[in-house]
């Protein structure tokens, strides 16, 4: 019989700050994390949250993830180690680019004193699945632990890859989420090159002067129960993975397909797999990542998969408040909405102002917007990656 | 630095220093301290290698450094390796 999967703790490090709760609420409260053109977690310091050891060994983007950790364990009741057989408990965390500062330092290095100063941890800290091997050593998770590698979408991609290993009885329990920290020369030139990073700084999802997006950095982190269990130990239910939806482009390396045809097959899925209909759905968490190819396809593709239900749903971005987190965006965002759904309230786009034709949902602009009481408190969580991977989350408030 | 300035003094100073930026406890450093229970792996002593070959010129490879217990083993051999 497949598992109920149920999220009892929630983290997040994002340019907002430390903390899941305050992401949501300075996002609601209108507040940016941008500035300059790009969205970093300045407050961050990893060196009163972990040791020194652990500091030097790892990467931030896994520093990130740790931390963020740390909040959803404590908040799940774990902080004295899982509730569960350790080799009954998963960690599944997904990464975009990995340790790019590590590898960038250690080139650095290579060039210019030779390979005999290239230091011994440069792979185990650039490596794509660091995170995931650094959260099951902190917290002894014994069960299935990897990491998710399908660029924007990886966050989400861990977060469904996890709800199935619980769903299909495989783990009692699986610590997943995204982690990413890619503020590097190389990377900032590299996307601009492409033109996918916005020229005036601005992240505006789903506006007609949208021109890119802001690179942000931070980590969610979320800890996802089989729903008997966590009733079993008397855990606290934040909230729900109903269901989960993946799908491929198949279409272009790096532009969606012009119609959101994959991302609508993805949504449909994440919807029939939560045996939900279109007109359940309460808000819409959406990639809009404020380039101008995504968030035209992805309005075609929520009015393709829930069609005359599309224009009367609340869609917001979190991009808007913190830029776009690359591999921890599916992640961090879905940690928003399981928020949002139990305050039901749909944060806002912020900084939405300008129609363009065609975009005309109602993309919550100017403030959060209560939720409507009518209907039960279920959302999508929606990311697409470079290569035209998709990946849709169906999140309920708890019962 | 020439080696005819270099001390084990020295060298026992340096390795404690290295040893305390890769995360030992600066407590525990002793000539006697082992590197499992000072929570030093092989990564880390691969460090204290590069480490110790910019400063001293020494090179210590991997047998060397397997054979290494204490922190007084490691300040024996760079001191021996370095003529101190």
């Amino acid at each position: 019989m497949r598992q109920r999967v149920v999220i009892t703790g929630v983290g997040a490090v994002t340019p907002l700050g430390d903390g899941a709760r305050t992401l949501h609420d300075r996002w609601c409260a209108g507040e940016t994390g941008i500035a300059g053109g790009a969205a970093r977690c300045d407050g961050f310091a990893p060196e009163q949250r972990l040791s020194r050891k652990l500091v030097r060994r790892s990467d931030r983007f896994t520093q990130l993830a740790l931390v963020a950790g740390d909040e959803a364990i404590e908040q799940a009741g774990w902080a004295d180690g899982p509730p569960y057989a350790p080799d009954r408990v998963g960690c599944i965390v997904g990464t975009g680019i990995g340790g790019i500062g590590t590898l960038l330092d250690g080139y650095d290095l290579l060039r210019d004193a030779g390979p005999q100063r290239v230091p011994p941890l440069s792979i185990p800290l650039m490596m794509a699945n660091a995170a995931p091997a650094a959260l099951a050593m902190r917290h002894n998770l014994r069960g299935q632990v990897f990491g998710t590698v399908s660029a924007c979408a990886a966050g989400a991609h861990a977060i469904g890859a996890a709800a199935r290993a619980i769903a299909h009885g495989d783990c009692d329990a699986v610590v997943t989420g995204g982690a990413e920290a890619a503020h590097t020369s190389l990377a900032h030139a590299a996307f601009a090159s492409m033109d996918a990073l916005s020229p005036t700084g601005v992240s505006r999802p789903f506006d007609a002067r949208r021109d890119g997006f802001v690179m942000g950095e931070g980590a969610g982190i979320l800890v996802l129960e089989a729903a008997d269990a966590a009733a079993a130990r008397g855990a606290t239910v934040l909230g729900e993975v109903l269901g989960y939806g993946a799908s491929s482009d198949a279409h272009h390396l790096t532009a969606p397909a012009p119609d959101g045809e994959g991302a609508a097959r993805a949504i449909r899925s994440a919807l029939a797999d939560a045996g939900a209909e279109p007109a359940d759905v309460a808000y819409v968490n959406a990639h809009g990542t404020s380039t101008p190819l995504n968030d035209r396809a992805e309005t075609l593709a929520l009015k393709a998969a829930l069609g005359e239900h599309a224009a009367a749903v609340p869609v917001s971005s979190t991009k808007s408040a913190i830029g776009h987190l690359l591999g921890a965006a599916g992640a961090v965002e879905a940690v928003a909405t399981v928020l949002a759904l139990a305050d039901g309230v749909a944060p806002p786009t912020l900084g939405w102002e300008e129609r363009e034709e065609g975009l005309d949902l109602d993309y919550v602009p100017d403030s959060p917007r209560p939720l409507d009481p009518g209907r039960p408190r279920i959302a999508l969580s929606s990311s697409f990656g470079f290569g035209g991977h998709n990946a849709v989350l169906c999140l309920g408030a708890a019962r | 630095m020439t080696p005819s300035t270099i001390t084990a003094e020295a060298i026992r100073s340096r390795v404690f220093a290295a040893l305390e930026e890769l995360g030992a406890d600066p407590a525990d450093l002793s000539l006697d301290a082992g590197f499992e229970a000072l929570d030093v792996d092989s990564l880390d002593l691969v460090e204290l290698g590069q480490i110790v070959h910019e400063e001293y010129g020494v090179e210590l490879k991997g047998a060397d450094i397997a054979n290494l217990r204490t922190v007084g083993d490691a300040v024996a051999l760079v001191a021996e390796r370095a003529g101190a």
